[in-house]
């Protein structure tokens, strides 16, 4: 993976701020997904025993991770799956073109797959000759736009139909120019349909990999998915670590859980499960089989019982859905590949506190997100750790790129310097009460100024008032 | 999730924990607060060397800071008597995040049992006090606002709207966005201005379209926020802590 461009959030976020269109879109797709979620998940009670069966699962599957990939591995190496280990983002892009190079493939149709955009694979691919076609309608949009999924789920979540409409007369050849949702749909399955047949390597990410049958589950409802990984003569599958569960039967709550959060059904219209190449007599599935298990960080963030939790994350995308913030501001304003709360928990830990560990600031801290994840990662906790090993104050002590601003901690020592000594606190509110309210609006106080009237101090403190009410103190 | 919590017979006494923002910028709210648990027939002690509960430090990242000056707060409140915060997230601060912020240190078992007997206002004077108010004012449309700590952490927003519901002339109306954070966040509005600004935008105009002219809510950080924005806009609607509204609806 190549350095990327410098990275300005601030900036990022004043555009998407500043973009009328893309709020509304945002709105309304995200009340869609609130809703629909609601309306699957119906029985707060049930849903709260299968949040705490997902975690348990989940849990449960990471304290054990070396040995359950193990046993990943040689179960699926016996079904005829062939299985790579990647430590870097780099070494999992040089297995694919490896392999496609073997096949002397130079074109490659892509299902959905968050993994790949972690490591760049298009990118990557696209410098070294290879075509990739994304087959996700949603990414087939936004690959056409030349731009990043906005959303783990739905990547193409901030155009909306008109932008789309535009999009595909502009880039596809022939494509006429029309809103009408059934023709733009008829327009990508047509210029899809053939692709799959010139693809000569499918590759697709895994929802989860099953460790006592060596299979792979995938959901998806367009049907794009299963194309990739049956049409095309080989199949290369790639997934992080932490995808990795038990037994058969972990799969019914998760996925229940998976696609409730993320998208509001019951059952997704595809549910994959691949335990193997095509065999002798079957009629369909690749010839070869390829599996790619990425480190890419993940055993550093196992290896911290807090931050371990962040792997416990099934990609529903839900509590981006109920974040007051990526609401306003979309998934590209993050900067990299995850966005929304899981984004500012990942990102920072996957990319380090230095490149990202801003990201840690884009919550309010409401724990909308919290509430709703169906694994229970308790993220607002591990923003505040992100935040807190920002501060270079983590539990590890300094960490790796943590730079605490000189002011704020200066500033963080004069407060607790106050706050723990009454006599100064007594003058610091006298001082306050007199003085407050003709501070001058710079720093903090600019930027809350900015839509709010400075906070009125009041000429006496609560303390001073408790005094003169003849209040018992101790 | 928090476990619910378990509520005392009504005591004589109880601690008062002002919090820093009712301390310094709403006293009255404070004030309000403290008569109400005194009409009630409690006395009420206010520790002098309390001052604020450090969810400004914890939140930022900077842990050390925010457990020096909890330390002083377990001192301060030496006595086992419940301890009473007009606030649903400097309480939830106090009782769900004191044991995480002392965890493995020695200080853990007091804060235990500091936790235990931290409860915030509306809470205490609807299930402990179990209140009856009556209402001396006129007709009045009141906005509810849910603090995002008093929802999820505390989980008491229906505690403080039952408050309200006692009220006979009182309009309760809900906001169409009522769970969603008015973007207040203590260092988030400084760090993050221009989110922040959108998301209290949001919030006033969702008050707006109520027609309510009153803006009630249960925290003092949220009330800053979203008064201050009120304010700045122009409107005339008047924002207040539960407190005070309760206090200045049934005295007199």
């Amino acid at each position: 993976m190549g350095e990327r461009p410098a990275f300005d959030f601030r900036g990022n976020i004043l555009r998407a701020l500043a973009d009328g269109q893309l709020r509304r879109n945002l709105q309304s797709a995200m009340d869609g997904l609130i809703r629909k979620r609601r309306a699957v998940f119906d029985d707060p009670a049930e849903l709260e025993a299968l949040r705490t069966v997902g975690q348990s699962l989940k849990q449960a599957a990471l304290s054990r991770l070396p040995a359950l990939l193990e046993e990943l591995e040689a179960n699926c190496t016996a079904n005829g799956i062939q299985v790579h280990w990647a430590e870097t983002a780099a070494e999992a892009n040089r297995l694919v073109l490896a392999i496609c190079q073997g096949e002397r493939a130079t074109r490659v149709v892509k299902g959905k797959s968050m993994v790949t955009e972690e490591i760049g694979l298009n990118h990557f691919l696209a410098d070294h000759g290879v075509e990739v076609l994304e087959t996700d309608l949603g990414e087939f949009i936004i690959q056409l736009a030349g731009e990043p999924p906005s959303h783990i789920i739905v990547p193409a979540v901030h155009k909306n139909r008109d932008q789309i409409a535009r999009l595909f007369h502009a880039r596809i050849p022939g494509a006429p120019y029309t809103e009408k949702v059934e023709e733009l749909n008829a327009i990508a399955r047509r210029t899809l349909r053939q692709k799959f047949f010139e693809g000569q390597v499918g590759v697709s990410g895994v929802n989860f990999a099953v460790a006592r049958t060596g299979s792979l589950c995938l959901v998806e409802n367009e049907g794009n998915g299963r194309m990739c990984t049956t049409v095309p003569p080989v199949h290369i599958a790639l997934m992080g670590l932490e995808k990795v569960v038990a037994r058969l039967e972990d799969l019914p709550p998760l996925l229940r859980l998976l696609t409730g959060s993320a998208t509001g059904q019951i059952v997704t219209t595809y549910v994959n499960l691949i335990s193997g190449p095509r065999r002798p007599g079957e009629k369909d599935g690749p010839r070869e089989l390829h599996l790619i298990l990425l480190d890419n960080g993940r055993s550093r963030i196992l290896a911290d019982p807090e931050l371990r939790q962040t792997l416990q994350c099934i990609r529903c995308g839900t509590c981006l859905n109920h974040c007051p913030v990526y609401v306003r501001i979309g998934g590209h304003a993050y900067g990299f590949v995850y966005p929304g709360p899981i984004g500012e928990v990942l990102t920072p830990q996957l990319e380090g506190l230095a490149r990202a560990g801003v990201l840690a600031t884009a919550s309010s801290l409401c724990q909308a997100c919290g509430e709703v994840c169906p694994v229970r990662i308790p993220l607002p906790d591990l923003i505040r750790r992100m935040r807190t090993d920002g501060a270079c104050q983590g539990p590890g002590g300094p960490e790796d790129g943590c730079r605490p601003p000189l002011w704020e901690s200066l500033a963080w020592k004069i407060w607790a310097l106050v706050n723990t000594h009454p006599g100064l606190n007594a003058l610091g509110n006298a001082l306050l009460g007199r003085f407050g309210r003709r501070l001058p609006r710079r720093g903090p106080l600019a930027a809350w100024s900015a839509v709010r009237t400075p906070p009125r101090f009041a000429p006496k403190s609560l303390h001073a008032l408790a005094v003169k009410e003849g209040l018992p103190h101790e | 999730m928090p476990a619910p919590p378990s509520y005392p017979a009504k005591p004589t006494q109880v601690y008062f924990f002002a919090t820093c923002l009712v301390d310094t910028v709403y006293p009255e709210a404070g004030l309000a607060a403290i008569r109400l648990l005194q009409r009630e027939g409690l006395e009420v002690i206010f520790p002098k060397a309390q001052s604020c509960c450090g969810q400004p430090a914890y939140n930022a990242g900077f842990p050390r800071e925010a457990r020096a000056v909890a330390r002083r707060q377990l001192r301060a409140f030496p006595r086992d008597l419940p301890i009473i915060v007009p606030s649903g997230s400097c309480g939830g601060m106090l009782r769900h995040h004191y044991p995480y912020l002392f965890a493995g240190l020695p200080e853990w078992e007091a804060a235990q049992r500091f936790a235990a007997r931290v409860f915030e206002w509306g809470e205490f004077m609807r299930h402990v006090l179990q209140v009856r108010l009556e209402d001396r004012g006129p007709p009045l449309r009141v906005a509810w606002h849910s603090s995002c700590h008093a929802l999820r952490e505390m989980r008491i927003v229906e505690d403080s709207k039952a408050l309200v519901r006692q009220l006979a002339q009182v309009e309760l109306v809900e906001l169409a966005r009522e769970e969603e954070c008015c973007g207040f966040g203590g260092t988030f509005a400084v760090k993050q201005p221009a989110i922040s600004a959108a998301m209290v935008g949001d919030k006033v105009t969702d008050i707006q379209g109520t027609g309510a002219g009153r803006l009630v809510t249960g925290d003092c950080g949220c009330l800053m926020n979203i008064g201050g924005a009120l304010a700045h806009r122009g409107l005339a609607v008047q924002g207040q802590h539960l407190a005070e509204f309760i206090w200045e609806r049934t005295h007199g």
